[in-house]
């Protein structure tokens, strides 16, 4: 019923950029060859970069969640000189074009970086090791976390965490029993694309890992160079990631509509009701 | 409400016409690019050879040249020699890598002249029935040399030394061509790389090797000219056995007026010509 309510161009021009979208998608999946699929996809240098793509995604993920929380608590429980600033830098990579990111990564964790010669000195050399592929993609997937996290954060509000801390909870416990759970979902949504994120990674890890079997080639390496050759290989792997990609997108979708936000949403109502809330608050800031 | 919906629908008419009529500005403007002067180009209007130019030249109109990344210093050097040659031509250049212009040309872009780093390349487009068999001209070759970091730290005189385990050595990948010539030295000397890094272009290895992130790179004698003070070159007898042939040749065009292939066989034979070697040889590129 809702749709008569918008003009009817608007919903035309939706339907083109919907088309804008899908169609390109449609055009790869058109060119498969789908006799020569299952062994395009399986052949060993395949395996490896899809083997090396999810280890190296899962590894930049857990890392994201390490240096994103904490990052995002900071940024939205807290206020300091210089924070919108601060925001504004640590979102940067979102808009970086990847190869940028990766030669700021080589001037830093480079051989000759601000750094590397100090990671040098006690013997930790990271040029075309797996540990840069999952640093640039550490790098690029970081604020995809931050961001979703620290907007949840702030739509949640501080009521139960003032609560919870009259009650005597240490800051600690509060973060563990009552900011965490009710962030859960957006801290899942959020993993989950920078999962997506690390797994689509290319400039940056190009530009500073290298690209060899096993080691630093991961599936977008992979494509791109299986594409000099085999271009059948080339689109059978992009297949392969756009699978990839549709089903982390839709588990970020189910984790955004997952029970715990509605269980919170049911929450903060009831905190609203009660009126006593708004003086702790005044006394903990 | 009936009223209100029919001024909808006429307005989104209006703004289809005006969508459309952008599009045919934009495309009319597209057409015209590169040559507000010479109004004699134009689409249909294209003049053959010996009729009705103004300049001393007989050739007229434009010409698209797709070249691979490894010839855009000399080609777009070569271009200006050719315009200031021929005042009514307007050359436009493509430089990426053989087998991207070569999938962009299989796709329909509207190239004139291919020139490609390798012959196989070239034989992707010659099987493909988009270029003559017989029209392909070798004009240049190019061979492999090492490039290290000023200084060499690494302390790399020979191609065998390459093989030092402790030296950080990046090439291109196999299905590369700059990795399909280092490959074949490989074979014929023995000398097994252990490479840090197989990259898929020459770019990529040299920008290792100029970071200082590896301590050596093979790329070809042209990149290390190119590149300046940023690396050192080392040649090594054993490049001799790969030498990589630089053909170009006429892209064959359904539509093309017989001016715009004047132009594009004129292109082809200055860049293989005199001319075209007094602009290669000082790049580093051999002849032929």
């Amino acid at each position: 019923m809702s749709y008569r309510s918008l003009p009817r161009w608007l919903i035309v021009v939706a339907i083109v950029g919907a088309a804008f979208v899908v169609l390109p998608l449609a055009g790869m999946v058109l060119r498969v060859d789908w006799a020569n699929f299952l062994p395009l996809i399986t052949s060993e240098s395949s395996l490896d970069a899809l083997g090396l793509s999810l280890r190296t995604s899962l590894a930049a993920t857990a890392l994201c969640i390490v240096l994103g929380v904490p990052m995002a608590l900071v940024l939205a429980r807290t206020r300091f000189w210089g924070q919108k600033v601060l925001r504004s830098l640590v979102l940067l990579p979102l808009v970086l074009p990847p190869v940028v990111g990766g030669l700021a990564l080589l001037s830093t964790f480079g051989r000759r970086g601000l750094l590397g010669q100090t990671f040098d000195a006690f013997g930790i050399q990271l040029a075309f090791s797996t540990t840069a592929v999952v640093l640039a993609q550490t790098f690029v997937a970081l604020p995809f976390l931050v961001l979703s996290l620290e907007g949840a954060l702030r739509t949640v509000g501080t009521r139960y965490e003032a609560v919870g801390a009259t009650l005597g909870a240490s800051p600690s416990t509060v973060l563990r029993r009552i900011t965490l759970p009710l962030v859960l979902p957006a801290l899942l949504s959020g993993a989950v694309l920078s999962f997506a994120r690390a797994l689509g990674e290319f400039g940056a890890t190009l530009t500073f890992a290298g690209s060899l079997q096993g080691t630093t080639r991961t599936l977008p390496l992979e494509i791109y160079l299986q594409r000099e050759t085999d271009p059948d290989a080339a689109v059978a792997l992009s297949l392969v990631l756009v699978v990839v990609a549709i089903v982390v997108v839709a588990v970020a979708h189910q984790a955004g509509e997952a029970s715990p936000l509605r269980r919170g949403r049911r929450l903060v109502p009831d905190a609203q009701d009660s009126a006593d809330i708004r003086p702790v608050e005044r006394r903990q800031s | 409400m009936h009223g209100r919906r029919a001024e909808t629908a006429r307005r989104g008419a209006l703004l289809v016409a005006i969508a459309a009529t952008a599009a045919l500005l934009a495309g009319c403007a597209g057409g015209a690019s590169g040559s507000p002067a010479d109004p004699a180009d134009a689409p249909g209007t294209a003049t053959s050879p010996g009729t009705a130019a103004p300049d001393t030249s007989t050739l007229d109109g434009s010409v698209t040249v797709f070249a691979a990344a490894s010839l855009k210093g000399t080609f777009t050097e070569l271009a200006t020699r050719f315009e200031a040659e021929h005042p009514g031509v307007d050359v436009e250049l493509n430089f990426a890598g053989s087998s991207d212009l070569v999938t962009q040309i299989t796709e329909g872009a509207p190239a004139d002249v291919f020139a490609s780093a390798d012959e196989k390349n070239m034989t992707t487009l010659t099987d493909a029935g988009l270029i003559d068999p017989a029209a392909p001209v070798d004009f240049a070759t190019n061979v492999l040399e090492i490039a290290v970091p000023p200084g060499n730290p690494a302390g790399i005189t020979s191609f065998a030394d390459l093989a030092n385990p402790a030296a950080k050595v990046v090439v291109c990948a196999p299905q590369v061509p700059c990795g399909a010539a280092t490959a074949s030295v490989e074979q014929t000397t023995g000398v097994d790389i252990p490479a840090v890094s197989e990259e898929s272009s020459v770019t990529d290895v040299l920008g290792k090797v100029t970071s200082g992130e590896a301590d050596a790179g093979l790329v070809y004698v042209t990149d290390i000219a190119a590149a300046g003070d940023a690396v050192q070159g080392i040649a090594f007898p054993e490049s001799a056995n790969a030498v990589n042939t630089y053909p170009v040749a006429v892209v064959d065009h359904a539509g093309r007026l017989d001016g715009a292939t004047a132009v594009a066989r004129a292109f082809v034979d200055f860049v293989a010509g005199a001319s075209g070697r007094a602009v290669l040889s000082p790049a580093g590129f051999g002849a032929p």
